[in-house]
């Protein structure tokens, strides 16, 4: 047992600092790893617990609570969460406070104005990004446009777009 | 750009207000509940400053939300306001996860209920919406050829052409910034 708490943590804690752009890049050395190499599950085990980490509100990485529960029981999954969170966590934080100090600088000043196209760039990129990866029909595709149209010009809540979606293809029966 | 906000923020708010932000992103679109409830709700930091930490958290590994959100506390109450944001959002989904879990790995069938499916289609589809309209709505403050150039290229290089986002980082951000202290104000 405490060769898998320890293979959970050194896995997940090396595949946290490799996750960048948020973390669907390092899915598929989590897939095999887990699956292939240590087996702690099975492939169909892995795709529906990507399935139900996905629909989770939070982070899609959370699917390594699941990895770690299977693997471990309780103590693997939150190992499995802290391994996978805290060090990019530590990371962040001392940008944050090297970002805090620096806040009347002038260069900071011009990295704000060099990064905020960037990160709107980043926000764009994400929604297309998606939008190409799922099986995008006619429907979903309208739903996505009027829901970035009301959200873009209305105060709307996005609670009532989110159940007017959901239902849209309820209904729709896709 | 508007004045700084300088938003005091108690250890509680920040926690509940992440609470509130993740449980409300079922299905996506963390980063625009982030900026509506931090930005536009609480007035703890103003468009500028949340499009840093957000594009920050970007260049950083991990998850982009958990990292903006130690980002956020950070900035507002050090250590402790970062833990505070940080368990606020990942506290409730994991134990939700681990529920969800148990259930499944002790269920004989493993199966899901067939209406789950174009549920979370739905609301998959609404998220991505959400995403571009938090877009539409930071991209409010671009201005000038240069930015707008340099936001379209970084959209459609990872967006539609699939150029990978370290690749695209690699190129892009020494050029914005290059161009950034090129323009600055003296």
């Amino acid at each position: 047992m405490t060769t898998v708490l320890i293979r959970l943590m050194l896995l997940f804690g090396g595949l946290s600092m490799l996750a960048f752009g948020g973390g669907s890049g390092v899915l598929p050395d989590m897939q095999r790893a887990s699956v292939d190499h240590y087996h702690w599950l099975t492939n169909k085990e892995f795709l529906d617990m990507f399935a139900i980490s996905r629909a989770q509100p939070g982070p899609g990485s959370l699917i390594v609570v699941l990895i770690g529960l299977k693997a471990a029981g309780l103590t693997g999954a939150m190992l499995s969460f802290a391994a996978m969170f805290a060090p990019p966590s530590v990371l962040v934080f001392a940008v944050a406070r090297f970002w805090h100090r620096a806040a009347a600088t002038a260069w900071r000043q011009v990295v704000e104005r060099a990064l905020a196209p960037v990160a709107v760039g980043l926000t764009f990129a994400s929604g297309l990004a998606l939008m190409r990866q799922t099986e995008h029909g006619l429907v979903p595709w309208g739903v996505s446009a009027i829901s970035a149209a009301l959200f873009s010009f209305t105060n709307i809540n996005p609670l009532l777009l989110l159940a007017g979606g959901a239902a849209v293809l309820l209904l729709a029966g896709t | 750009m508007g004045n700084r906000a300088t938003g005091q923020a108690s250890l509680w708010s920040l926690f509940t207000s992440f609470v509130r932000i993740g449980m409300a992103a079922f299905g996506g679109g963390l980063a625009a509940w982030t900026r509506r409830e931090i930005v536009e709700e609480r007035g703890w930091l103003d468009d500028r400053q949340f499009l840093s930490g957000y594009a920050l958290s970007q260049l950083i590994p991990g998850a982009t939300n958990v990292n903006l959100a130690v980002f956020i506390g950070a900035q507002m109450r050090g250590l402790a306001g970062a833990v505070a944001c940080f368990l606020g959002l990942t506290a409730p989904p994991v134990l939700l996860t681990l529920v969800i879990g148990y259930f499944y790995l002790h269920s004989q069938s493993h199966a899901t209920g067939a209406w789950v499916s174009p549920v979370l289609a739905g609301m998959g589809a609404v998220a991505i919406g959400l995403s571009l309209g938090t877009g539409v709505r930071l991209g409010r403050h671009i201005r000038g050829m240069i930015p707008i150039a340099v936001t379209t290229i970084v959209s459609l290089s990872i967006g539609v052409f699939d150029y990978s986002l370290v690749h695209v980082l690699l190129v892009m951000m020494p050029l914005s910034l290059v161009l950034a202290w090129a323009t600055r104000s003296r």
